[in-house]
């Protein structure tokens, strides 16, 4: 079986604090991860490497600084790793980031494609099923669980609201999966010792088959209109007092506002 | 393209069973004050198979138009049928705007029928505005809730957006609305449904949508272990509110991800959310804070929970918790 | 000059923090608390290949060098004494003088196993009467045919109830002291070989401390480690390689106490304001920190010299007696400046000033650390 799994390197947004005074956002010392659903949807392919044999290859598009999870992933155990990168990519939003994808994907064989459901920077869950569209495949996105019978049938467990369902699709097709899938493995030791001796492939626009006009700028159809810090709403009440004294001042409030009688 | 040719705001009905879900009624709600602004119609999609009778309900809640799609293809969502079924009502009608909820099916159909027809797609917006040429400006958090994005989607139609539940507002039915219901019928290409649902199953943890709760009792880090959250749910019993976390607690395995509270679990706008022993990360603050009254309790004087707080208490929450239940057990 | 890591260092440190973080530093308290070995946390280490850092890929390692391996205990250390030194007296006392002693046939049978963490490796010197005085030795070998037949006893065996493999050490020839000391292999299960007494310890509570008891014990000739009568020597560069190890463990404690400390005096309000806010907690803070800083560029310096293959004993010295006696430091005024909380086991600096004191004591003590020290400037 041959797997790919399109991998993101995000800032770490549970680090990202926001100026109290000047109410923008701190991202100095902020690090820069593997995206955690992504994360698990590379586990999940190591999964299934061990278990029944499969080639993986990892994918990512980003800027130069991207290379660093291409080697965690050879460190987790990848078999090869692109990084898809050139200014014509830039400025693009999902679908114009699902057509770059899309153009690398056209030029590798696979059974399996799998994306995290979401970023964390963006949370948007759109690049998956987009992907999915261009190569019109088939996609069950909120993935918790995948089984394979050893032929072509692939058995999966996808998370909804009340609880989960169970379908059934054949290769090829896309998934997305949940951080929740699974508990991503480390970096080995002898991975991380290799990790820069393995190739990382550099692929740009010329190495991929995909219409021009629907990367980058161009090919977005949505556009940032403004971006703001949220502002946070005036402080209310502060008391600092005995336990009994809180609990009276909060019993006095949910009268006055007509919770308690 | 022409974008003259694009009219009206269109919403697809989430319905689970047969049973309209809260989110389509919110976006009719929103759809219907938008459409009333731009002069526009409101038209609701609602696709499934036995579903044309609760079509009339979506008129009092605001639609102008109801398009019903009944299809056995599409009695159990699968992506493919139902992407098929609405990218022929984009071909056909050409809506102006779309609107989805932000729902597990919302999220996995919203970006499908966006690559297929071509368009810009809002994700998670939490506020709809019309902009200058009348065009919808879609605002979502981004960065883990740390900056608000607003989007539009300028050359592209229709201009789609998906939203969360419990975000945007229903309107209160109106049985005296009148409007049109429409059968529509599609042309399946069934080659391409290659998804097969085996079942459904539901799990009792999900029952609980805490987006639903008038009262949240929410707890944080500063609740600590287990104990911590038997006290709360003592409390939570004793107010008939439903319980609540942060994420840190939910990492922890304290209680189950439906019932997170913030950027990656629910947004929730209660009339009372209790915060007992959150700090207020930005993820958390961006879930809950336009519940209506919001009390917090945090040893911490310096915690951002106060910031968005009404009422705020330093102090030991658990403490707290227990002698507050006390009072109002008497 | 570069102080920087490289590529794979770096790498290297962020898996070993996470790894540390969330798989080590959760059972530190009940492994202190219940004088427990964290065989789970070995299996967990020896799966991504920690038990086997800088042994090369040839035979079955991680083919790393002994910067990483430092770091490793570094940051193990500092969330987990007792799991740092399992690592150190496993890979330096045990796999390094297999690699760097052992013939072709000894590597083949006992580095795979323990680069793999299938096996965990201790390392026999010690005795009741040879402390730092290696040279009183009682446990004898006495040649028999094709075998050795090991009698005696070894103290404060790190490892030793977990171990599958021992390097020890015995007298071949009392008549010739220090000279009269070879080397062996000998694997758990032998005849007449038993583990005796756990020690009952301050700190590092959960290594498995016992002592190792042999009677006629038969041992063949290809269990001898290096040649005959150069046991004494072996013994002495296995130390300057554990030194490096241990002088790691110190520092990581000094690390994890002084984040410890960061958090709470932030935490901690007095007179109205936490007490970080007090130039007595900032002076204090300013001087751990410094002081733990130059214990890390010490041992990493060491450990960069026995990886470039240079003599290095005295800089394993002086690392492992400067990082000792921060570490003492450190977690001294950690506990000071947690007040009584600190004196607690609510909190962890109370475990970390007990692990603390060890490092200035075994594997060579701070005394001998000066003699090794004083002894190569006046020579």
């Amino acid at each position: 079986m041959k797997i790919v799994v399109c991998i993101k390197q995000v800032p770490d947004t549970t680090e990202i604090k926001i100026d109290p005074k000047t109410g923008t956002l701190i991202r100095d010392g902020v690090p820069s991860i593997m995206n955690p659903d992504d994360k698990s949807g590379l586990e999940m392919a190591l999964q299934l490497k061990d278990e029944n044999g499969a080639h993986v290859t990892v994918i990512t598009m980003g800027p130069p600084q991207a290379d660093l999870i291409l080697r965690e992933a050879y460190a987790m155990g990848v078999d090869r790793a692109i990084h898809l990168t050139d200014r014509k990519f830039a400025g693009a939003d999902t679908l114009a980031t699902s057509h770059a994808l899309a153009g690398a994907l056209r030029k590798i064989d696979f059974d399996l494609l799998i994306t995290g459901r979401q970023a964390i920077d963006g949370d948007t869950a759109q690049v998956g099923p987009q992907i999915a569209e261009h190569l019109d495949l088939p996609q069950v996105s909120y993935l918790e669980d995948l089984k394979f019978d050893g032929d072509k049938t692939f058995t999966m467990k996808r998370h909804i609201e009340e609880g989960y369902q169970m379908l059934e699709v054949e290769a090829p097709c896309v998934v997305t999966v949940l951080s929740s899938a699974n508990n991503p493995r480390y970096m080995s030791v002898g991975g991380i010792v290799d990790a820069y001796q393995n190739e990382v492939e550099v692929w740009g626009f010329n190495e991929i088959e995909v219409d021009e006009k629907n990367l980058g700028l161009k090919g977005s159809p949505t556009s940032v209109h403004k971006a703001f810090a949220r502002g946070l709403k005036p402080a209310g009440e502060l008391y600092e007092v005995e336990t009994d004294e809180a609990v009276g001042i909060i019993i006095k409030k949910l009268k006055e506002k007509f919770i308690l009688n | 393209m022409n974008l003259e040719d694009y009219k009206g705001i269109y919403v697809f009905i989430e319905q689970r069973e047969g049973v309209i879900q809260n989110v389509a009624l919110e976006l009719l709600g929103q759809a219907r004050k938008l459409a009333d602004e731009l002069n526009d119609k409101v038209y609701a999609m609602l696709l499934g198979h036995n579903i044309a009778d609760q079509a009339q309900s979506l008129i009092a809640s605001g639609a102008d138009e109801v398009i019903v799609v009944d299809a056995p293809e599409l009695a159990e969502y699968t992506t493919e049928p139902y992407t098929q079924a609405i990218c022929q009502i984009i071909e056909d009608r050409k809506p102006e705007s779309m609107l989805i909820g932000a729902t597990t099916l919302g999220r996995d159909l919203g970006p499908r029928v966006s690559a297929r027809a071509a368009t810009g797609l809002t994700a998670d917006c939490t506020k709809i505005e019309i902009g200058k040429k009348g065009e919808l400006l879609m605002t979502r958090p981004a960065f883990g809730g740390n900056l608000m994005a607003t989007i539009a989607c300028k050359n592209h139609r229709p201009q789609m957006g998906t939203v969360r539940p419990g975000v945007l507002f229903a309107m209160d039915a109106d049985e005296n609305r009148t409007g049109e219901v429409v059968n529509y019928e599609v042309k399946f290409n069934t080659a391409k449904f290659k998804v097969k649902l085996l079942e459904t199953v539901k799990e009792d943890t999900d029952l609980i949508d805490i987006t639903e709760a008038r009262i949240l009792v929410s707890g944080g880090r500063g609740i600590g272990n287990e104990e911590g959250f038997k006290a709360m749910d003592g409390l939570a019993q004793t107010l008939e509110a439903e319980v609540s976390a942060s994420r840190a607690m939910v990492d922890a395995g304290y209680i189950g991800h439906e019932r997170q509270v913030g950027q990656t679990g629910k947004t929730v706008r209660p009339d009372l959310y209790f915060a007992f022993g959150i700090s207020g990360a930005i993820q958390h603050v961006a879930g809950m804070e336009e519940s209506d009254l919001i009390i917090a309790v945090n040893k911490d004087k310096d915690a951002p929970i106060f910031q968005v707080a009404d009422l705020g208490i330093v102090g030991d929450a658990k403490q707290i918790i227990k002698k507050l239940t006390e009072r109002l057990e008497k | 000059m570069d102080f920087s890591l490289t590529k794979e260092q770096v790498l290297f440190q962020q898996m070993i923090k996470d790894f540390a973080e969330r798989e080590v530093k959760p059972l530190a308290a009940e492994v202190d608390e219940q004088e427990r070995f964290p065989i789970e946390t070995v299996e967990k280490m020896a799966k991504i290949g920690i038990m086997g850092i800088p042994i090369p890929k040839q035979y079955g390692g991680a083919g790393g060098n002994n910067v990483m391996y430092s770091m490793a205990v570094e940051e193990l250390s500092a969330v987990c004494a007792t799991t740092g030194v399992i690592v150190s007296a496993h890979t330096s006392l045990c796999a390094a003088p297999i690699m760097e002693n052992g013939t072709e046939a000894q590597k083949q049978k006992y580095l795979p196993k323990l680069a793999s963490g299938e096996w965990i490796g201790a390392f026999g010197l010690t005795e009741p009467n040879a402390g730092t005085d290696a040279a009183g030795q009682q446990t004898t070998a006495v040649e028999d045919g094709d075998n050795y037949i090991i009698n005696g006893s070894k103290i404060f065996i790190t490892n030793a109830e977990y171990a599958h493999v021992y390097v020890i050490f015995a007298m071949t020839d009392k008549s010739k002291g220090t000279r009269g000391i070879t080397a062996f292999i000998i694997e758990k299960g032998t005849p007449g070989f038993s583990i005796g007494k756990k020690e009952k310890k301050m700190g590092i509570r959960g290594s498995a401390t016992c002592e190792l008891i042999f009677e006629n014990v038969v041992l063949p000739k290809e269990n001898m480690l290096g040649k005959l009568n150069k046991g004494f020597g072996i013994a002495m560069k296995t130390l300057d390689g554990g030194r490096i190890g241990i002088a790691a463990q110190a520092l990581g404690i000094a690390q994890g106490a002084i984040n410890e400390t960061v958090r709470y005096v932030k935490e901690r309000k007095q007179f109205g304001r936490p007490i970080s806010g007090f130039q007595n907690t900032q002076f204090q803070l300013a001087d751990m920190n410094t002081k733990t800083e130059a214990s890390r560029m010490l041992v990493r310096k060491a450990a960069n010299k026995k990886d470039q293959k240079v003599p290095y004993s005295v800089d394993a010295a002086m690392c492992k007696l400067y990082a000792a006696e921060t570490a003492m430091e450190v977690t001294n005024k950690a506990v000071q400046l947690h007040g009584g909380y600190g004196y607690t086991r609510e909190y962890p600096v109370e475990r970390m000033m007990r692990d603390a004191k060890i490092t200035e004591i075994y594997e060579g003590t701070s005394e001998v650390q000066r003699m090794v020290i004083s002894a190569n400037m006046l020579k």
